[in-house]
């Protein structure tokens, strides 16, 4: 044997050197002893021991999304591995690009009943975007480099490795293929030039015209383009929650945030308008609702994806455009760049439309005097932060209001569970996001739910020193369940209030943290100054904000309605 | 409608069920689907037949597409096909079935492969719904055994599917 000549485990570690991997969020385990032994001899990333696998996969999907980077986690076989699968699932719904490496007991040991065995490969299948089961110690480097390759490229997504753990001892030849090429692997980046031209007609042609952006485009990186170009058409533009940051909420053209708690102008003038542009955005449920009643009103449909199978899935696109959302934007801001573009004129009657629309003020809300309005409390954490926050957030009614009361003019900021709607997510989101900006100041936006189901991970915050804010809105009720059995079971609240809760103050401060409990509308301004204030700069602070108990999110689409069906807060 | 859909695959363990966990978790149809490696035995050659409305039928095309292992996807209802699907049935030959049975083996261009007293293992291929026929034919209490590959499809004349 050479000299050249490493274990498994340092092959991996190797792999990840070379990939110029900064962290790994993981949970060390007999399957993964080798790995972790090969962790302890390099100082190049930095390991984050969380307390539960769950938290090291979401940690490592923030880093992703507050990033653009691929997030790592290590996790170790059985229990390890389960415990990974909503973090995995979670970010396959959201096509954040990941590796997860999973420890598997050793070759000779699989498919015997061993101790902390599972089947991992067949367990995630269904939520990754690919998955290998290394048998050979030669094949650890390719496989590595095809998982981040395949990761981060086409339409990303997680991708998980399984080393069994006689591999990771065994010692082979260390070499890090410089390429990778998958026959059965290529995704389309440049769009089809024809479709392009025709849907540029589309749209200056349109009287009606309306842009609808999604993640894709925070995930593309193609927010410059996408603002460049709505700005030039001067069409009227609304985003899905996964798409927020992507256009500058700021802007006169964003219309707010579309779907079930969109705001009333986006809702509407996605059903009113003539021709519609999506890009990098999937027509889900909670967005356009029900698909029948979105088509009613007949308009031409234009749609960008790198995804073919996104395309035409729930709604016919007549113009289909499969390619990267920055290599078509791009191309359509060239070809504006050519010709002489007029103004619009049917813009101005469509605007004077919107305007109507707008002035329905849908997010109005009424403040109180003694009790604490959760919207109240984002829209002062807005002002507090100028804006400028990294928000993180949990599943439920706490997500809809940051989403709608803290408008975000730069993609990347805002950092939520959109297709999977995992609970749980908004403390390990916001590990992983100060970590990837230890700079920046970090807000995790949750409920007193939400945040109960990773709240171990204070003790991860406390290990790492993560000066995170934590703004818990606590109404003593899952507060969506609680909504939707006010609105459609009759205030029958099964199971929905929170009985029992932790002194959220005295847990924080177990924990080594800062607590504040705050219960008077007029301290709301004056905590949220202190907790980012230069004293509190290093240290972590859990704001438990005691909210009124009966607050909707407003304006709602019922499920299976259409987008102008909306419940708007005075109707009730 | 019935679609026969043929996909070319990497011939890796697990390979065979993504293809097959897709149909399932997405609620696609499966009649048949059968797999072998191809010449190449890096490849393995799936015929899959499925039915749905064509918007379906276009959903499976691309969430086929989108398996990593999947190296290449034809829907062979897309131009013109040839479908051959091999049973083997074993039916009673006692004195009150033999003849009949020897009789409708012929008609139906199949095989007598096993020979018992009592009973004829007869091979027939022919499209899937030939071997339907054939079923229905015979007198079912004759019928002892049946086992079917699912159906088997390439392209007529110059469709190929090939890496």
């Amino acid at each position: 044997m050479g000299s050249n000549y490493i274990s498994g485990a340092e092959i991996v570690i190797r792999c990840l050197h070379e990939e110029k991997v900064k962290f790994v969020f993981g949970y060390p385990g007999g399957a993964v002893l080798n790995i972790y032994d090969a962790v302890f001899q390099q100082n190049k990333f930095k390991h984050v021991l969380v307390r539960h696998e769950q938290a090291a996969v979401h940690a490592a999907d923030a880093y992703s999304r507050s990033t653009g980077k691929v997030g790592v986690a290590l996790v170790t076989s059985g229990p390890g591995a389960t415990n990974a699968v909503t973090g995995i699932a979670t970010a396959y719904m959201d096509s954040i690009p990941m590796v997860i490496i999973s420890g598997q007991v050793p070759t000779y040991a699989i498919g015997q009943d061993a101790f902390q065995e599972c089947d991992t490969v067949g367990i995630t299948r269904p939520c990754v975007k690919h998955n290998f089961l290394v048998k050979d110690i030669k094949d650890i480097a390719s496989t590595m480099k095809k998982a981040f390759y395949v990761a981060a490229s086409g339409r990303p997504g997680p991708v998980l490795v399984d080393i069994p753990k006689d591999i990771t001892a065994e010692k082979y030849e260390f070499s890090y293929p410089k390429t990778v090429h998958l026959r059965s692997y290529n995704p389309i980046i440049k769009g089809h030039s024809g479709q392009i031209k025709k849907a540029l007609l589309l749209l200056l042609g349109a009287k009606r015209p309306m842009i609808y952006s999604g993640g894709g485009v925070v995930l593309g990186d193609a927010s410059n383009q996408l603002t460049k170009f709505v700005r030039t058409i001067g069409a009227p533009i609304t985003s899905t929650l996964m798409g927020l940051g992507g256009f500058p909420a700021s802007d006169k053209q964003f219309l707010g945030m579309l779907g079930m708690h969109g705001t009333y102008e986006a809702n509407m003038a996605m059903q009113e308008c003539d021709v519609l542009l999506a890009v990098g955005a999937r027509f889900d449920d909670r967005v356009i609702g029900n698909p029948e009643h979105f088509l009613s009103k007949p308009k031409t449909i234009i749609h960008i994806d790198i995804d073919p199978s996104s395309i035409s899935k729930r709604v016919k696109i007549d113009v289909p455009i499969v390619g990267d959302v920055i290599s078509v934007l791009t191309e359509l801001n060239d070809l504006l760049s050519k010709e002489k573009i007029k103004q619009n004129p049917s813009l101005k009657s469509w605007f004077k439309e919107i305007d109507q629309w707008r002035s329905m003020n849908c997010l109005n809300f009424k403040n109180d005097k003694k009790l604490i309005k959760p919207q109240f409390v984002i829209q002062t954490l807005h002002k507090i932060t100028k804006g400028d926050a990294f928000i993180t957030s949990d599943v439920g009614q706490h997500q809809m209001w940051a989403a709608q009361y803290y408008p975000f003019d730069k993609p990347r900021r805002w950092i939520n569970s959109g297709g999977l709607g995992t609970m749980g997510v908004g403390l390990p989101y916001a590990m992983g996001t100060q970590l990837a900006h230890p700079d920046a100041k970090v807000a995790c936006v949750t409920g007193e739910a939400s945040i109960q189901m990773c709240i171990q991970e204070l003790s991860t915050c406390k290990q790492f020193h993560l000066p995170i804010k934590i703004i818990n809105l606590n109404n003593r009720y899952m507060g969506m369940v609680r909504q939707w059995q006010e609105f459609f079971y009759g205030n029958r609240y099964a199971e929905s209030y929170m009985e029992a809760l932790p002194d959220f103050v005295k847990l924080a401060e177990s924990y080594g943290h800062v607590g504040m409990k705050i219960e008077k509308p007029s301290d709301v301004e004056p905590a949220l100054k202190e907790a980012f204030s230069s004293k509190l700069k290093e240290r972590l602070v859990f704001m438990d904000f005691i909210t009124d108990q009966k607050e909707n999110v407003f304006p709602m689409v019922p499920n299976g309605k259409g987008l102008s069906e909306m419940i708007i807060a005075e109707d009730l | 409608m019935r679609h026969i859909i043929s996909l070319l695959m990497e011939n890796e363990s697990g390979a065979l069920s993504r293809v097959s966990g897709l149909f399932s978790a997405r609620g696609y149809n499966i009649e048949s689907l059968t797999v072998a490696p191809t010449e190449d035995p890096t490849l393995s050659r799936m015929t899959i037949v499925t039915s749905g409305s064509d918007e379906i039928i276009e959903q499976i095309i691309k969430q086929l597409n989108k398996l990593i292992d999947v190296v290449k996807v034809l829907d062979l209802n897309d131009g013109r096909f040839i479908e051959r699907e091999l049973m083997i049935v074993k039916v009673k030959a006692n004195a009150q079935y033999r003849d009949e049975m020897k009789r409708m083996c012929d008609i139906f261009r199949g095989r007598i492969i096993d020979v018992s007293d009592s009973s004829f293992t007869i091979e027939i291929t022919g499209s899937s719904s030939k071997l339907d026929a054939y079923l229905e034919s015979i007198d079912k209490a004759a019928i002892l055994e049946t086992v079917r590959t699912g159906a088997s499809g390439i392209g007529r004349g110059d469709r190929i599917l090939k890496v």
